[in-house]
């Protein structure tokens, strides 16, 4: 299926949790927050989320700043 | 012994001995930004909230690894925000990013050129945030009713512009922040502007309670120097603060008794 993933189209396997999405990008533990579909995930639900065709997905992290 | 210990600086009830609060943003590596955050002695420092990479190596060393938030207080900005609804939003993904963490610093950017912020779209997002239970810290311009305005609105410290983000250019209009700082019931804080050591003495000389940097520490030659430069002057501006200055005279006033001259 294909989803939007931090602006970019992405092919993804059909039945996929936010969880194993997130380990496939190389972000499994690490600090990063969630947003599907301009809805914040929280950490606790990431096994549990089911990715649907088409969702909108924002993944992001601190970094330095102002 | 001078007293200095019980001068702290209380943010929404949490009290820190430093008064310069340090950007992240623009240094060479995260090395030099964990080198330059020690030299400036600061607790408080901000950070961006930003789309990670995807497709870049993730085991590359993150913000967080070298300014670890049980050792500093981070507080993330929304820098780069232009709407009251991008800047809601990127502080809700901050506030899970830190586990619940409150305390944030508010900036709504109204112009690319000159960074001022948009006061309408600040006001809008300030009202939302405190709403949904953030402790607000508000980068606006330097009207004393605006920020009287975002007091009222629950904000927990006033950060006025001493001039452009990142230009340099120093405290521009001490009278407007002399105003804010005497009405202010919360803290006060320079952010944006600061151009050197004697810029950020001069904003503490005046009452604010500390003072907000960033491009005046990464963008020196020697950043790591520069930061401890900082650390310094906003020690000896807020001592001088307190120690309360002697008023200005047109005319000189002999520092050496008059009487027992010879001749």
């Amino acid at each position: 299926m294909k989803i939007t993933l931090n602006g970019d189209c992405h092919d993804v396997a059909d039945t996929l949790t936010l969880e194993m999405l997130l380990q496939a990008n190389g972000f499994g533990g690490k600090r990063v927050a969630v947003e599907v579909n301009r809805q914040i995930i929280p950490r606790s639900m990431y096994s549990e989320h089911a990715i649907r065709t088409g969702d909108r997905i924002e993944i992001v992290h601190a970094i330095g700043g102002g | 012994m001078i007293q200095t210990e019980n001068d702290t600086l209380v943010i929404a009830g949490r009290s820190f001995r430093s008064r310069l609060l340090t950007g992240t943003g623009k240094f060479k590596d995260l090395d030099e930004t964990r080198r330059a955050t020690e030299a400036a002695g600061a607790e408080i420092v901000t950070v961006a909230i930003r789309r990670t990479n995807i497709g870049q190596d993730p085991s590359q060393p993150n913000l967080l690894d070298v300014l670890p938030p049980d050792r500093y207080t981070i507080l993330p900005n929304t820098a780069g925000c232009y709407t009251a609804d991008d800047a809601v939003r990127t502080l809700q993904l901050a506030r899970e990013l830190l586990d619940g963490h409150k305390l944030v610093k508010l900036e709504v950017l109204g112009d690319q050129r000159t960074l001022f912020p948009d006061v309408v779209q600040t006001l809008e997002a300030a009202e939302r945030l405190v709403a949904d239970g953030f402790d607000v810290m508000v980068y606006t311009s330097d009207d004393p009713l605006l920020a009287r305005r975002l007091e009222q609105i629950g904000c927990v410290a006033i950060m006025p512009l001493a001039a452009p983000i990142g230009s340099g250019l120093g405290i521009q209009n001490r009278y407007n922040l002399l105003e804010i700082v005497e009405n202010a019931k919360v803290p006060v804080l320079v952010d944006a502007g600061v151009g050197t050591a004697s810029d950020a003495a001069i904003a503490m000389e005046l009452g604010c309670d500390g003072v907000l940097m960033n491009t005046a520490i990464a963008g020196a030659r020697d950043p790591v120097l520069m930061a401890h430069a900082m650390k310094l002057a906003i020690q000896a501006g807020r001592a001088a603060f307190r120690a309360g200055r002697i008023p200005r005279k047109r005319y000189a006033s002999a520092s050496s008794p008059i009487d027992g001259t010879i001749g």
